[in-house]
């Protein structure tokens, strides 16, 4: 007997019992389904993830950060009064000594973690996640794309001029978010008072989200243009569910350095002595192997700036990317186990249906022997039909999959967009046939072993 | 040679710790060409005697000889290629597959047997021609009459080109009237050189066959005795 043969009784098998074949095939195309679309909603979240790194300037990003004399390391505690803090002689030093390091620029930042830090335009109010004082450089550093106007330049700088260079998040706050008015408001030129300090406003960042996202704010603005369907706020009702990465991108004011420390960090009643130091220097480096070595001759120089006294720490986007496989390795893992296990269940009833199969076709069983049917032949049909079983199953079990990323795509956040790849249906349709093989055994070793004037005998 | 060599073949039974002897040295030759019937009443061990002439069952003890092969140490896989080529079976039920075409019934020895497809049909096709049915190969045994389903399965019997027929009442689950065509189905295949073999507890069919046997207590009797088979009245009504 050959295998098309036993294909073909496996089939008319099922379809003389169409009802019980297809309750048989439902554990089946739930663990299929089920496998798929956590695998999908697993890789929907590393996209995600990656694409907020990519957002927040790579992996080739080393930001040094000053340490509190609280945390100094054990040894350096007591000299934490000596530490001189970041400052823009270290941007020199880097500069003559730092040949793995590139794009230095130094920050000054506020927050708004912390102390309250409002941006105010017309009576209207907003918090920017931070003001951020620093180089012309930094847009290229972060990844910044200007829509309208420009960047502030080494001029504005020297010139300590009070220039602004906001996200779309400022202006959808104090002047109108497209998506609700349908009007884009470009509000170059006006002033927006950041904490107390006037600052004209002389480009604006383009728009950052993920691709879905875009589209959906397009669509927003779109409709919201058009006053058609006024009731529904496509966009604005989800702003909430935006990445962070992309919404600290879209909420942030850009000033030059020395107008920043000039306005926020030089003396003044409450506190007579100017603050020089940085909030944070940010560097790339050539590539991600460099990083250690990178990250050593800065150490090194910064080391010799700070008279020994280590009062900066390093933060990468390694740690990061880090921290992202583990969850999402985590992820996998434990919607593996529950998608295997609900395999598993099917598997199980398919060797349920085939033992009660098996036994009903005792006698066909005794007659095919009779004829001329071998052990192995028995078996072999069994096994293939237990199989065919498991691949129809599964081969259901993906197409429902497709409907249930459908489905839960329409619930999940935009940059977490569920993706169905080629490797998980490939694994999970390969599961099923295995695990309709693995149910089939005994049932087939069952049947194959029955003494044929036994099962002829058999009513 | 004969086609079939038995000699002093037993075979016992456990049964709730009691032994019991289906056959007890059961020696026969069967040559080309015969037809037969084994004769016996119920529980005489007469199915148990085709069971293992027709390689469904081994003997306990003795010797069996089946076209030049010895058949008493061969394994599962080997009984079942004997049983494929060798050997054709008709059964009291017909023992067709519901599920199956009439066509697809006839071609089922032959699937086990690796015989490709076009050469199936043929051979299937063929097979029916011989006992009248080629134009319901497309029918389910079901939508047949008794008579017609046994014609099927005597297709089936034929179709591997067995050396030898078995027939286990071939007539019990027909009409007399159905059963006298597919006796007669018999005697042509006889008069076209086949080797049939009948088992009957039924003398009346027993005595349309040219060598009777009668099995008694697990033994061959002695003599055909006519008068307890009841092949005298048979005989005298034929």
């Amino acid at each position: 007997m050959n295998i098309w043969n036993g294909i073909i009784i496996g089939l008319s098998e099922i379809w003389a019992h169409k009802f019980r074949s297809l309750l048989t095939m439902l554990g089946i195309i739930l663990g299929v389904s089920s496998l798929v679309a956590m695998s999908a909603l697993v890789q929907g979240m590393e996209n995600g993830m990656k694409e907020a790194l990519v957002a927040m300037g790579g992996l080739e990003k080393i930001e040094v950060q000053p340490r509190d004399g609280g945390d100094l390391p054990l040894h350096q505690r007591h000299l934490a009064d000596q530490a001189p803090g970041l400052r823009l002689s270290d941007i020199t030093a880097l500069n003559e000594n730092g040949y793995l390091i590139s794009e230095l620029t130094p920050a000054v930042e506020m927050t708004r973690w912390g102390n309250d830090l409002t941006v105010t335009y017309a009576g209207k109010v907003t918090e920017p996640f931070f003001v951020s004082g620093t180089w012309p450089i930094a847009l290229k550093l972060n990844e910044h794309v200007i829509e309208y106007g420009r960047m502030f330049n080494e001029i504005d700088n020297e010139e300590t001029r009070s220039v602004c260079v906001i996200g779309t998040g400022i202006r959808d706050d104090l002047f109108g978010d497209p998506s609700v008015t349908g009007e884009e408001v470009i509000p170059l030129g006006e002033v927006i008072v950041v904490q107390g300090q006037p600052f004209t406003i002389i480009g604006m960042f383009t728009h950052y989200d993920s691709e879905k996202g875009l589209e959906q704010r397009k669509a927003a603005i779109e409709a919201a243009r058009n006053k058609t369907n006024q009731g529904e706020k496509l966009y604005s009702s989800d702003r909430g569910r935006s990445n962070f990465a992309f919404r600290i991108k879209n909420n942030q004011i850009l000033v030059p350095l020395n107008s920043m420390i000039m306005k926020f960090r030089s003396g003044n009643d409450e506190n007579p002595v100017s603050d020089p130091r940085l909030s944070e220097l940010t560097m790339k480096i050539p590539s991600v192997e460099l990083l250690n070595p990178a990250l050593q001759q800065v150490r090194n120089v910064l080391l010799m700036t700070h008279n020994g006294i280590e009062d900066f720490t390093f933060r990468t986007q390694e740690d990061w990317a880090e921290g992202i496989n583990t969850s999402i390795k985590n992820a996998r893992m434990s919607g593996g186990v529950i998608a295997a296990i609900s395999l598993v269940v099917g598997g199980i009833g398919i060797m349920n249906i085939m033992l009660a199969s098996i036994s009903e076709r005792v006698r066909e069983i005794g007659i095919r022997k009779a004829i001329g049917a071998t052990t192995g032949s028995v078996f072999a049909q069994i096994l293939i039909e237990s199989i065919v079983i498991a691949i129809f199953g599964g081969i259901a079990g993906l197409g429902t999959s497709y409907a249930l990323v459908q489905f839960i795509a329409s619930f999940s956040p935009d940059e977490n967009q569920p993706v169905i790849t080629i490797g998980a249906m490939t694994m999970a349709f390969g599961f099923s046939v295995m695990i309709g093989a693995v149910a089939g055994l005994y049932p087939a070793i069952k049947a194959s072993i029955l003494h044929p004037i036994q099962a002829l005998r058999y009513d | 040679m004969p086609l079939v060599e038995l000699k002093d073949i037993r075979k016992t039974y456990k049964l709730g710790g009691e032994t019991i002897h289906a056959l007890d040295g059961v020696s026969l030759d069967i040559d080309a060409g015969e037809f037969l019937s084994i004769i016996g009443p119920s529980g005489s061990g007469k199915s148990t005697l085709m069971h293992i002439l027709g390689c469904l069952d081994s003997p306990s003890s003795g010797t069996m000889q089946l076209d030049g092969m010895m058949i008493q140490n061969a394994s599962q896989s080997q009984l079942a290629s004997i049983r494929n080529k060798k050997i054709g079976f008709v059964f009291q039920f017909f023992n067709l597959l519901p599920k199956l075409s009439v066509m697809q019934n006839v071609e089922l020895p032959m699937i086990y047997g690796s015989v490709s497809a076009k050469e199936r049909r043929e051979r299937s096709m063929r097979s029916l021609e011989m006992v009248g049915l080629e134009n319901r190969s497309k029918h389910r045994p079901s939508q047949l009459s008794g008579g017609q389903q046994q014609r099927v399965a005597i297709a089936r019997a034929l179709v591997n080109d067995p050396r030898i027929i078995f027939a286990d009442e071939p007539t019990g689950n027909l009409d007399s009237h159905t059963g006298e065509a597919i006796l007669e189905l018999f005697h042509e295949l006889h008069r076209k050189g086949r080797t049939i073999a009948l088992v009957t507890h039924d003398p009346e069919i027993a005595a349309v066959t040219p060598r009777k046997i009668e099995i008694r207590d697990g033994k061959i009797a002695d003599q055909v005795d006519e008068r307890l088979a009841g092949l005298d009245r048979a005989v005298a009504n034929g």
